[in-house]
């Protein structure tokens, strides 16, 4: 279906075809990827359908993409994916708010306080070292099966990559912008909204991109330890079933969900940080 | 000019420097002395160049008028105060233009306006009848990185203006433009300073840019940084670009670079 979908779209796109009426506007020498995309992406879909095939691959090895599509429609219809949905997408937007929230205050204080900077970031750099995912069993015995124990660990895997851009952004002030502001007398409250602030906004969206992705794995990592519902108890599920193309079915909404969050990042990140994309100049 | 000096409401915006030295002192290396013993006056109203080979102090000595770098002696009075941190009545425009790349040109203006926090409505009128006078109208809602390096540092100009100092400090403000765009920004300069009547003190490598520009150059030489000569430039006003082909024009670049010719360093 996906296949059949993207081989007619593909006829479409070319130029001197005469229903392409919407389409010539778009040169496909400078964006090959309108046409690159959709057709690899057939490519590969076909040929997997067709390797299993040939080879008589077991269901509970690879699936082809036909059984997963209809996996996943199936799964669209039922009461318990949404449920779980629900729950996994409630770990991870607690958990990833927490954590940005966390990282961005902790971030200013460690800028703005010598006192902060001394004492709490050096425990912050050793923790880096600790793999986050591997306190999850930790996290279940202190905070339960519940949501608790995914939304502390999504927090914490997405806390470190907006803290450390953060810290970056904030001291990545250009020192030339530093002393126009000293030579106007402002004071450090003024400094910071005015300069460090805005200047960090560039390095806080990277974080926040990577931290989504990272907060999506806390929550789906924690409930593969002990959870009581949500995506990833669901893939456990499936695992004991041996129903692959269910697992595939569920590794395709959650990496739809992380594509998801990018995408409400990148969006925020052009209205909130558009300035530092570079632009056309106009001669004098 | 010099009768309105015993007239103290007439003197706000007087720079004299007296005896001033400035020494670079670290834990690692001997101390470096940047500036000694120098002493100059700036009347009100005045244009003022100071020359000299890099590392002749003329930046330092700009910074301390600015109040950005405390003097290590001496004393620098400015409008009959003495200078002891940034203040109000001095404008700087530094070496690149300098401003906060995700504020509109309007904005970066503004910028001195919100920190002191002065009356928006005020200045902010002022401010667009500075954008007009650089030939920014039109462009006060760009961002900086569309603008080109001239147009740039034209803003950068409105903002030291813009909360009305009496006094505009340049620190080699055209020395990242290219030759024909930086003619245009003297002139453009030149007539900035007439309609707005400023002191100004500005900062240059190039010779004949200073002598276009100023009343007076300052010649300075090098380790330590210390005036060796005080040209007057008696060139008529308005200045053109053709008087620059004139002997007296000629002349004063010529005895301005003996200096440094004699000291064996090049500018």
């Amino acid at each position: 279906m996906t296949a059949a979908q993207a081989s007619t779209s593909t006829e479409s796109v070319k130029p001197e075809s005469p229903t392409a009426s919407r389409w010539d506007k778009i040169d496909l020498r400078e964006r090959p990827e309108i046409l690159l995309i959709p057709v690899s992406f057939a490519v590969l879909v076909t040929a997997w359908e067709i390797l299993v095939g040939v080879f008589d691959m077991p269901a509970y090895i690879l699936p082809p993409p036909s059984d997963i599509y209809t996996t996943l429609v199936g799964q669209l219809q039922s009461a318990n994916f949404y449920t779980n949905l629900r729950v996994t997408s409630i770990e991870i937007l607690v958990g990833y708010g927490l954590g940005a929230t966390f990282a961005f205050v902790l971030a200013i204080g460690v800028v703005q306080s010598k006192l902060i900077e001394k004492t709490v970031f050096p425990y912050v750099v050793a923790l880096q070292a600790v793999p986050k995912v591997a306190l999850a069993p930790l996290f279940v015995i202190w905070f339960g099966f519940g949501i608790q124990s995914k939304i502390v660990v999504a927090a914490l895997v997405s806390f470190f990559p907006i803290l450390v851009n953060t810290i970056d952004g904030l001291r990545s002030a250009n020192p030339d912008l530093l002393e126009l502001l000293r030579s106007l007398g402002a004071s450090k409250r003024q400094v910071f909204i005015k300069v460090k602030l805005p200047n960090s906004m560039p390095f806080v969206f990277a974080g926040l991109d990577i931290g989504i992705v990272f907060a999506v794995i806390g929550a789906v990592v924690g409930e593969f330890v002990g959870a009581k519902a949500g995506l990833g108890f669901q893939m456990l599920q499936y695992i004991y079933n041996f129903d692959i193309a269910g697992l595939f079915a569920i590794i395709i909404v959650l990496s739809a969900m992380g594509l998801f969050g990018h995408l409400v990042v990148r969006a925020l990140q052009r209205r909130f940080a558009g300035w530092a994309s570079p632009s056309h100049v106009i001669g004098s | 000019m010099s009768a309105t000096l015993n007239d103290s409401s007439r003197i706000v915006d007087w720079i004299r420097i007296t005896d001033a030295h400035k020494v670079y002192s670290s834990r690692k290396h001997e101390p470096v002395t940047a500036l000694e013993a120098v002493s100059l006056t700036v009347e009100q109203g005045e244009f003022v160049s100071l020359v000299g080979p890099s590392g002749c102090g003329k930046t330092t000595l700009l910074k301390m008028l600015s109040g950005l770098l405390p003097a290590t002696g001496g004393r620098i009075d400015l409008g009959g105060t003495p200078v002891e941190g940034p203040r109000h009545d001095v404008g700087i425009v530094f070496q690149a233009p300098t401003l906060l790349p995700w504020r509109t040109i309007r904005d970066n203006i503004m910028l001195p306006v919100e920190i002191r926090k002065l009356d928006k409505e005020r200045y902010g009128q002022r401010a667009t009848q500075l954008l007009e006078m650089v030939g920014l109208d039109g462009f006060e809602n760009r961002l900086p990185n569309e603008l080109s390096g001239g147009m740039q540092q034209r803003a950068g100009i409105c903002r030291a203006l813009v909360h009305d100092p009496g006094v505009l400090l340049m620190d080699e403000p055209f020395g990242a433009l290219d030759a024909m765009t930086r003619e245009f920004m003297n002139i453009e300069l030149l007539r900035i300073w007439r309609e707005s009547g400023k002191t100004v003190v500005l900062v240059t490598h190039s010779i004949p840019e200073a002598v276009f520009l100023s009343d007076r150059v300052v010649v300075m030489s090098p380790r330590p940084g210390r005036v060796v000569d005080v040209v007057d430039v008696n060139l008529p006003r308005p200045r053109e670009l053709g008087m620059m082909q004139s002997s007296e024009a000629g002349d004063l670049v010529a005895r301005i670079r003996a200096h440094f010719n004699a000291k064996g360093v090049v500018d």
